[in-house]
């Protein structure tokens, strides 16, 4: 099954439009943007110049925070971390494809900790579906989906990005 | 060596022990570099740390004295945030008669999970990867006069940073090639990654046996031998060979393969200079050299960081092989 690509769209308007409605409820002036490799990256430069946002936008990977590399191993085709900025005292809005588990997130925000303090995370999703095992909880999501078990939810890109579901 | 490349990985063809670069595929030394290449960021950090091996405990196993390999595989297991035992065999047990395989037996029992093994016997790395529980991963820092593969690969890693191939490139090494456990390891990997012309440079004293076995182009002048080159390697002259009456003196050395700012413009001019370090200054390299805009030693030694977090945390991800699959 794919969505059509106006769903993904929409999608990516609603997390604008609450991203949007969310800095300006918390006051935040000059937040940075970060996209989690690989899916994430691809949201996140979409989000980037639909918000506008002044700081350049940075990408993390976090092949070597992961909670499972003992149990699926490395992937070789990690791709280099860029935060290029202090992440100190700074607002930051963290941005992925897919939310499912949580676990990419948290570690996700432990890499960040290595890197500095940051004032805030707010959590940016184009897709937020059912099977949470962390109390990670998005702030701003593009489409909610309810999924069987088995079945998976993926992004593809970057150019043109599509959302297919597939069994597993 | 079909026995050291089953050796060296394990049945899903994944890396297990790093003992040489014989036997391993261009794909899987690609791998290693690009998974270097990825631990570089660590080092813009806050916290230089990453959780890969946490619980993990790697010995570092010298029977051979060393600085800057013995720091660089601590520092790199340290940034993985493993904890590290390191042995200097030479004031421990084995100097009051303990074999190594009851050295082995009794680390094991501590459970430690990888062994980096120094030694000046060639094969003492393999002989411990044969003998060791079948969950210890071994990782090769020098063994005799046949391998030094992360030297090696610190080496790839410093060469394609700077010219982005290896297609197409001139490369010299220039020394004591026959006695280098380092120059064997660089021939071996320069060859699997595709540089069409290496070059040995040396003394015929100096030169290995069999020098056609390695597909090199001999030369003994150092100014033919440069000509027109993109990378020069340098090897330390070992001065213990000096008494063998296999060199002459060092300056007459230094006077014929010493590399100096009037040899090296016979190179292109771009060309980059590297050296595994430690170097000796005014006898196979000219201070001018060392420290000059071409030379990128120091930078050797930071990639050697990175290279080794590769190759450790590739080789301990295969004995943890269970398959089920990762969750977002």
């Amino acid at each position: 099954m794919n969505a059509k690509k106006s769903d993904i769209s929409q999608a990516f308007d609603h997390v604008a439009q609450k991203l949007r409605s969310t800095l300006e409820a918390r006051n935040i002036q000059d937040p940075i943007m970060i996209g989690i490799h690989t899916g994430g990256v691809w949201v996140a430069q979409q989000l980037h110049l639909q918000l506008s946002i002044n700081e350049p936008l940075c990408t993390l990977d976090i092949s070597f925070y992961r909670d499972d590399f003992t149990r699926i191993g490395m992937n070789p085709q990690v791709k280099p971390s860029s935060l290029p900025l202090s992440i100190d005292d700074r607002h930051i809005i963290l941005v992925d494809d897919v939310l499912y588990t949580g676990r990419t997130i948290r570690a996700a925000m432990n890499e960040l900790f290595d890197y500095g303090r940051p004032a805030s995370i707010i959590l940016a999703v184009l897709v937020e579906r059912d099977g949470r095992e962390l109390p990670i909880q998005p702030d701003a999501v593009g489409l909610h989906i309810s999924l069987q078990t088995g079945e998976q939810i993926k992004l593809q890109g970057p150019t043109p990005l599509t959302l297919s579901i597939t069994r597993v | 060596m079909k026995k050291k490349n089953r050796l060296q990985l394990d049945d899903n063809g994944k890396l297990k022990h790093f003992l040489t670069i014989e036997g391993l595929n261009r794909q899987m030394l690609i791998d290693i570099l690009d998974t270097a290449e990825s631990f570089t960021s660590i080092t813009e950090q806050n916290i230089k740390k990453v959780p890969l091996l946490r619980g993990k405990t790697i010995v570092n196993l010298f029977f051979e004295a060393s600085t800057r390999t013995r720091t660089t595989f601590e520092l790199a297991a340290k940034r993985l945030s493993a904890d590290v035992l390191n042995i200097n065999i030479q004031a421990s047990a084995t100097a009051k008669g303990e074999t190594l395989l009851d050295m082995l037996r009794n680390l094991e029992a501590m459970h430690c999970d990888m062994f980096v093994v120094r030694h000046a016997d060639s094969g003492a790395a393999h002989f411990i990867a044969q003998h060791a529980a079948p969950h210890i991963s071994v990782i090769n820092a020098g063994d005799g006069q046949h391998a030094h593969p992360t030297q090696a690969m610190l080496d790839m890693f410093t060469i394609r940073r700077e010219k982005g191939e290896f297609h197409r490139l001139n490369v010299a090494i220039v020394g004591d090639i026959r006695h280098s456990r380092v120059a064997r390891s660089q021939i071996h990997a320069l060859s699997m990654l595709g540089v069409e012309d290496i070059r040995i440079i040396a003394p015929k004293t100096l030169v290995p046996t069999e020098p056609d076995a390695f597909g090199v182009h001999v030369y003994h002048d150092l100014r033919k031998g440069l000509r027109d080159v993109d990378v020069v390697i340098m090897l330390r002259l070992q001065k213990e060979r000096m008494s063998g009456g296999s060199l002459p003196s060092e300056h007459e050395y230094f006077q014929l393969y010493g590399l100096t700012e009037e040899k090296l413009a016979l190179a292109k001019s771009d060309v980059t200079v590297m050296h595994p370090g430690p170097i000796n200054r005014g006898v196979e390299i000219d201070s001018e050299v060392a420290d000059g805009p071409r030379s990128v030693i120091l930078q050797q030694v930071s990639h050697g960081i990175a290279v080794r977090m590769a190759v450790m945390s590739m080789a301990m991800q295969s004995h943890l092989t269970n398959t089920s699959g990762g969750a977002r």
